[in-house]
């Protein structure tokens, strides 16, 4: 089995990309992968506790801890999310907070990288 | 497992998005990445920019005296000084009628890195070389 890391970095509300990178991520853990997903740019603001999932809206935070929950390590760029008035301590349990030296880590330690790029 | 190389390449301005400058800081982590990694292991990013990527880079911006934010140009800056590769294609900037001269470099900051302007194919070679192509 491989490694994967997906940096993920178009926003949770306004396309689908955010749902495939979260998809896609589900379905190479569960073929047995060891996934990583970098969250960077406006893909942070979705690491926020207590989303309310309205149904004409995508949502993060159930997928986020299911894939936590399977072992996937989630990080988000810290700068980018505090700049988006997120804090650490509002944060989904589990999602770890870094900088982008951790994406470059994970990269390194990579079979295969997906750069789904944003707006 | 050594030295790991990547390409970034940015085709999208600069003014039109937020990831062509989270490629360059991106890019910029190399630096410190080794903190998380194994003895001897290291990644090598070369920051490549194409097509419509080359477009708002040139040298003397505002940015911070007009917007209070950092300029494209002193992240450019960030690169040489941090001894990162960056290559612009020579063929985009001529197609969108930019000067070779505009772009920037960082000798008043003491870098002794360039920018480097460079046929199309020499990205390429970036590309084929690079264990991971990452597109901005």
């Amino acid at each position: 089995m491989g490694t994967l890391t997906i940096g993920c970095f178009p926003g949770l509300v306004g396309n689908m990309t955010y749902d495939f990178a979260l998809k896609l991520a589900d379905a190479a853990v569960t073929k047995g992968h060891k996934v990583n997903i970098w969250f960077s740019g406006n893909a942070t603001g979705s690491v926020k506790a207590h989303q309310k999932h309205l149904k004409d809206y995508s949502t993060g935070e159930k997928y986020l801890k299911a894939l936590i929950e399977k072992g996937v390590e989630i990080c988000t760029c810290e700068a980018c999310t505090v700049a988006r008035g997120i804090m650490k301590t509002e944060g989904i349990e589990g999602v770890q907070w870094n900088a982008m030296h951790w994406y470059l880590a994970k990269i390194h330690a990579s079979d295969r990288v997906l750069q789904i790029g944003g707006e | 497992m050594g030295d790991v190389k990547l390409a970034f390449i940015v085709q999208k301005p600069q003014y039109k998005g937020e990831t062509s400058r989270l490629a360059i800081t991106h890019a910029i982590s190399y630096q410190t990445v080794e903190i998380l990694l194994e003895d001897g292991d290291t990644v090598t990013p070369k920051l490549c920019f194409i097509g419509e990527g080359v477009l708002g880079l040139e040298g003397k911006q505002n940015a911070m005296e007009l917007y209070g934010i950092t300029s494209t140009e002193s992240h450019m800056k960030n690169t040489l000084l941090v001894d990162l590769d960056v290559l612009i294609c020579k063929e985009d900037l001529a197609k969108y009628g930019i000067s070779e001269s505009a772009m920037p470099d960082a000798e008043d900051m003491g870098a002794d890195k360039k920018i480097q302007i460079v046929p199309f194919a020499e990205i390429q070679k970036a590309m084929e070389e690079a264990k991971h192509v990452l597109f901005f």
